[in-house]
């Protein structure tokens, strides 16, 4: 693999591009591994990455049954922020945000990481209150918030509509250290590191089955053939369910539920951060890609599905908050729009954490914010497959809190995954 | 849009109806286990398939459904009223 740099650069540009190797390898199957990692999104890309980089486990599978950043990797809105205020997510979204920061140089890959803040917009006084709270436990946790005013507000985004008599803005909520990045880069950026460190990208691969020996997962079968594996890691969110019906070991808090994404035309810069229209208001939030799209979103579908296809309902409930919100993109174009899976959980948290199979490990629930979540994700579950003990920000974040009631609910919106978003 | 043949009010956009959930869920007794409640609140067979699921007509005759539905393909192949004594009524009334 050819590093990225001013040298190779230079070099190449001098002899017509001719001495860039691939990014990674396209291997054949070995017949076993140490760990074989399910599902070759961010998350089992940025896994296979840790444990390699920060656990020294080389001989690593990652198995994905299309290509690697087809699946949800490729369908979110790519916004990246930490302003949670959960005991255990805040710290992991906080260490997730630092490795963002840094993840450029970590990876030799541009993943166009842009800290243009996060400003989510509140209509109402106790809306501000309630936003309040959460960014002062953020403050004290040594995450940045801050509280704009209106006059601040209309400064730094004068095109709202700043007139709208339902929900009128009366500030925003604000992480400036939050931000974008360009999806497919972190997709492409874990595989190409990773790969380099030794491990197997094993792309077209899907997983039909498991054999099951002594309390332990002996071999897994896939289409491209079967594989022995002393250390198995589940990171498909979306089909988990799926995948842990095979594994005969019951059911989980988790219903899938579908997403939809929206890209527009381009158009000249117009938006520097990213806005959510969404404390005490709508569901809406909004931000301008590189070329000039803008790029939003809003709430789940409302019914279960599996579907990877959004429906209308849908669509012209996310035009009409972009309208009150944004009356200026009236008349842009909507270039695609698509939806993403989603593994929904009953209190909106994630799952790192073992099973009651000894030698396998599940990495999934991760409702709205698998992607920001991807890089600390990959390092927590890398850390639980090596060590077999969840780090302390983990700790809670497993299939017994339930049963427990020390759920981490963010929203407090009780057991129904849809209201989670 | 998926249409849903409420036997009610006829078919009508799913934008008429609210989406509930599993409508397989048995509540265990009030005295069963922890275990056993928090496996009927919490836990869900999640299926990629054909599924029960309940519906409420929220914004028509506010009765709420049960319909058996994809949810890979959104197919309905069954919508009834919730209530076992009202899918006698309906079915009397064929």
């Amino acid at each position: 693999m050819t590093k990225f740099d001013a040298w190779n650069v230079i070099k190449n540009g001098l002899n017509g591009q001719s001495y860039w190797t691939r990014q990674w390898r396209d291997p054949e199957p070995k017949n076993s591994y140490d760990v074989v990692i399910i599902g070759g999104g961010l998350h089992g890309l940025a896994t296979a990455y840790y444990l390699a980089k920060n656990h020294n486990i080389k001989n690593v599978a990652v198995l994905e049954k299309g290509w690697i950043g087809g699946g949800n990797a490729g369908r979110n809105t790519t916004i990246v922020r930490s302003n949670y205020m959960m005991p255990g997510n805040h710290e992991f979204y906080e260490h997730s945000l630092k490795l963002w920061e840094n993840l450029s140089h970590e990876l030799n890959y541009n993943v166009m990481f842009s800290q243009r803040a996060h400003v989510s917009l509140f209509h109402s006084p106790s809306a501000k209150d309630s936003v309040s709270r959460i960014y002062n436990i953020m403050r004290l946790h040594g995450t940045d918030a801050e509280l704009w005013d209106l006059k601040t507000l209309k400064k730094k985004i004068p095109h709202l509509n700043y007139h709208n008599s339902r929900f009128p803005i009366l500030g925003a909520a604000v992480q400036k250290r939050a931000g974008n990045a360009r999806h497919d880069a972190v997709a492409w950026g874990y595989a190409r590191a990773a790969d380099t460190l030794g491990v197997d990208i094993l792309q077209n691969c899907e997983v039909t089955g498991f054999t099951r020996k002594n309390g332990k997962i002996e071999s897994i079968q896939t289409s491209r053939g079967i594989l022995k594996a002393k250390k198995i890691g589940f990171a498909v969110a979306g089909n988990t369910s799926v995948l842990w019906q095979m594994t005969e070991l019951g059911n989980l808090p988790i219903e899938s539920h579908k997403l939809q994404a929206f890209v527009s035309e381009a158009v000249k810069p117009l938006l520097d951060q990213v806005v959510v229209y969404g404390v005490g208001g709508a569901h809406f939030y909004i931000s301008q890609s590189d070329k000039g799209s803008m790029v939003f979103g809003g709430d789940l579908d409302w019914y279960k599905s599996y579907a990877q296809r959004g429906n209308l309902p849908m669509v012209q409930d996310v035009a009409e908050a972009a309208m009150a919100i944004f009356p200026s993109l009236g008349r842009i174009r909507l270039l695609r729009h698509w939806a993403g899976v989603m593994d929904m959980t009953m209190d909106g948290s994630f799952f790192i954490c073992k099973t009651p199979i000894s030698n396998l490990y599940l990495n999934a629930g991760w409702n709205y914010g698998g992607f920001k979540a991807s890089p600390a994700s990959g390092w927590y579950f890398a850390d639980l497959i090596a060590n077999e003990s969840p780090h302390n920000y983990v700790q809670n974040h497993n299939l017994e809190r339930f049963e427990k009631g020390i759920n981490i609910d963010e929203r407090g919106a009780g057991p129904d995954p849809k209201l989670h978003g | 849009m998926i249409r849903i043949n409420c036997p009610y009010c006829g078919e009508r956009d799913h934008s008429e109806f609210s989406y509930g959930g599993d409508a397989t869920i048995n509540y265990p007794s009030l005295d069963a286990s922890e275990k056993e409640w928090t496996e009927a609140i919490f836990f869900r067979k999640n299926i990629k398939g054909f599924q029960f699921e309940t519906w409420h007509h929220s914004n028509g005759c506010r009765m709420w459904l049960v319909v058996e539905r994809s949810t890979v393909t959104h197919e309905i192949k069954s919508v009834k009223p919730c209530h076992p004594d009202l899918q006698k009524v309906v079915e009397n009334n064929k």
